[in-house]
């Protein structure tokens, strides 16, 4: 049980890591360094990192790729923010015990999150029977469907799908701009999603993502994980859009979930690695940050992002961390000349 | 008479029409080890394709213990107990040698996503159990110092060891060999002799084997079957085939 104990005090290690972080947010708004500008960018930058983290669960660790993650997203964002407007106006025609605006966050979240499940499935079944430039054009086309469809729901703030015209905002959605919540949302995603990588689960699309023919011959259901990972990563697609549809500006736009978004994550997982967590949230935060400080130069940010991406592919295409993964625990132990027990094993994530 | 393990009759597959095996007979018995010869592209490992699900077959049946398996899937097959290593070696190259074992395990483990997600009790019990085990497989192969190290940097001789394990792993009872030493050193064929015996003992395995190296197949095979075209055109004791006039004609031509 040597793996479990080390397992146990890393754990406790990164526990008091986040914790330090939630500190800095608390002591940071209770300076007042946090107005509604920073709020809204740390808004952004939780979100991105859900986004990415499960984006890279199915581009860098079953390498596979999908350019359609912004469809799911949609779909947890549209589903979370009609849930809420729904339990909103049941609350106030007394149908409903009054709940608070958490508890009203957190169903629409669930239920936002299990959509996004669900169309995952619906997608991932036809779609993972393809591979490579395929997947990745159906997964595309699907994206933009999901989008196109939501645009012309009447319930959406569309005009029905047999009217074919551009629809408008969804409107008046619950603002939920909680800086500790949605932090603590966004640490236990990502957890979950390490935990994913960190057991069979993870191990077993790695292996069919380096020999998908030696995988199913070593005994693995092939399909069942690749649909099982897509699902999985749909639903904290799902999250993320939760996440977006309540940040605080209380509308949700169909044109917030172009194709353009989708490659928005895809720029994140590429830069920061394909197969490491660590890289997907560093870079999400940074390039979440990057374009409010570079704010004069917004119109030539997809030029810089090609030309960046451009660079990687030339000088660096394992991506900034390739398949490294950070470790606190780890960091501390050599600072501190104590050599961790399972130095390799927790290098390589495993358990 | 020992029980039959594997066994086939008139098995056979075409591709549109190309006849690519055509009336494949074979029955192994229990701890048998058979060897599959023959020249290039005479249907070998086309053979093994149809054995472990990768094709259908088009025509004919086989069982494993007396159990239909045609059509079924490949992993589903490796549940029921058929493993094969690969003619060029499929290893996970960027895992580690412990992690390639572990993934054989994986079909046995009980805990799912909530267990994972959540560390459950059983989780560590099961992630501990896997690890020794796949450990002791290792020792059996002599690779346990290198359980850490990527199978890609492994020695060639060793990569072959570790795809033979992993096989092993899957709780095989009837393991296909393709081209086992292929590429390999006499040294490191003598080794591989003396690795497929002590499996053969230890875990009382059946096994059928293509190999070119006709020192091995005649040294370690108790039975030897021989096709050319996709059909069988020889079979029996290796002292036997090797004086067949019809194997020398398909291996030196007429």
């Amino acid at each position: 049980m040597r793996i479990r104990k080390d397992h146990t005090r890393s754990l406790i290690v990164s526990l008091a890591g986040v914790c330090l972080l939630g500190l800095i947010i608390f002591l940071a708004d209770t300076l007042g360094l946090m107005d509604s500008y920073i709020r809204g960018i740390f808004i952004q930058c939780c979100f991105a990192v859900i986004m990415a983290a499960s984006l890279n669960l199915v581009m860098g660790y079953l390498g596979q790729i999908a350019l359609g993650h912004a469809g799911f997203m949609a779909v947890g964002a549209y589903t979370s923010a009609l849930v809420t407007k729904a339990i909103g106006l049941a609350i106030k025609a007394g149908s409903m015990p009054a709940l608070s605006n958490v508890a009203q966050f957190f169903i629409g979240l669930l239920c936002g999150a299990i959509a996004a499940a669900l169309f995952g499935l619906l997608v991932g079944i036809p779609a993972l029977r393809l591979r490579g430039d395929y997947l990745a054009i159906i997964t595309l086309g699907f994206g933009e469907i999901i989008r196109v469809v939501i645009q012309n729901l009447p319930f959406a703030g569309g005009k029905g799908l047999a009217n074919g015209q551009a629809g408008q905002a969804l409107i008046g959605i619950m603002r939920m701009n909680d800086l500790y919540i949605i932090f603590a949302v966004t640490v236990v995603c990502v957890a979950i999603m390490i935990a994913f990588v960190r057991s069979k689960f993870g191990r077993a699309i790695i292996a069919i993502r380096e020999d998908d023919i030696a995988s199913s011959a070593a005994g693995l259901n092939t399909t069942h994980y690749k649909v099982l990972t897509f699902v999985f990563s749909a639903f904290f697609a799902g999250v993320a859009g939760a996440i977006y549809a309540h940040r605080g500006l209380g509308t949700l736009q169909y044109s917030d979930f172009t194709f353009l978004k989708s490659t928005d994550f895809v720029i994140m997982v590429v830069l920061g690695g394909m197969g490491s967590m660590t890289g997907s949230v560093v870079t999400a935060v940074l390039l979440s940050v990057l374009p409010e400080v570079l704010r004069a130069f917004a119109d030539y940010r997809m030029l810089l992002y090609s030309i960046i991406l451009v660079l990687m592919m030339i000088f660096r295409p394992t991506g900034l961390f390739g398949t490294y993964e950070f470790s606190l625990y780890r960091l501390l132990s050599r600072l501190f000349r104590k050599k961790p027990e399972t130095l390799s094993s927790a290098a390589k994530g495993d358990v | 008479m020992a029980e039959s393990v594997l066994k086939a009759t008139n098995l056979g597959i075409s591709f549109g029409g190309l006849r690519a095996v055509h009336d494949f007979e074979i029955d192994l018995k229990e701890g048998e080890l058979v060897g599959l010869i023959g020249p290039n592209g005479a249907g070998k490992t086309t053979v093994f394709n149809l054995f472990t699900g990768v094709y259908k077959p088009t025509e004919g049946a086989f069982y494993l213990d007396g159990k239909l398996m045609n059509g079924k899937k490949t992993h589903e097959i490796v549940a029921a107990g058929i493993a094969r290593t690969f003619q060029n070696i499929r290893l996970f190259k960027k895992m580690t040698v412990m992690e390639n074992v572990l993934i054989a395990f994986t079909k046995d483990i009980q805990y799912g996503l909530p267990g994972a997600v959540f560390r459950s009790g059983g989780f560590w019990r099961e992630e501990a159990e896997i690890r020794e085990k796949a450990m002791e497989l290792l020792t059996v192969f002599n690779l346990q110092d290198k359980a850490d190290w990527n199978a890609g940097n492994l020695p060639y001789g060793q990569q072959r060891k570790l795809e033979i394990a992993r096989a092993l792993a899957t709780k095989a009872r009837m393991l296909l060999l393709d081209e086992p030493a292929a590429g390999m050193n006499p040294t490191e064929t003598a080794e591989l002799l003396a690795c497929i015996n002590t499996i053969r003992r230890k875990f009382a395995i059946t096994i059928l084997l293509i190999e070119h190296d006709m020192s091995l197949v005649m040294n370690i095979c108790e039975r030897i079957v021989v096709i050319d075209y996709g059909e069988i055109i020889a079979q029996g004791l290796p002292e036997e085939i090797s004086h067949d006039p019809k194997v020398i004609a398909a291996y030196l031509g007429e």
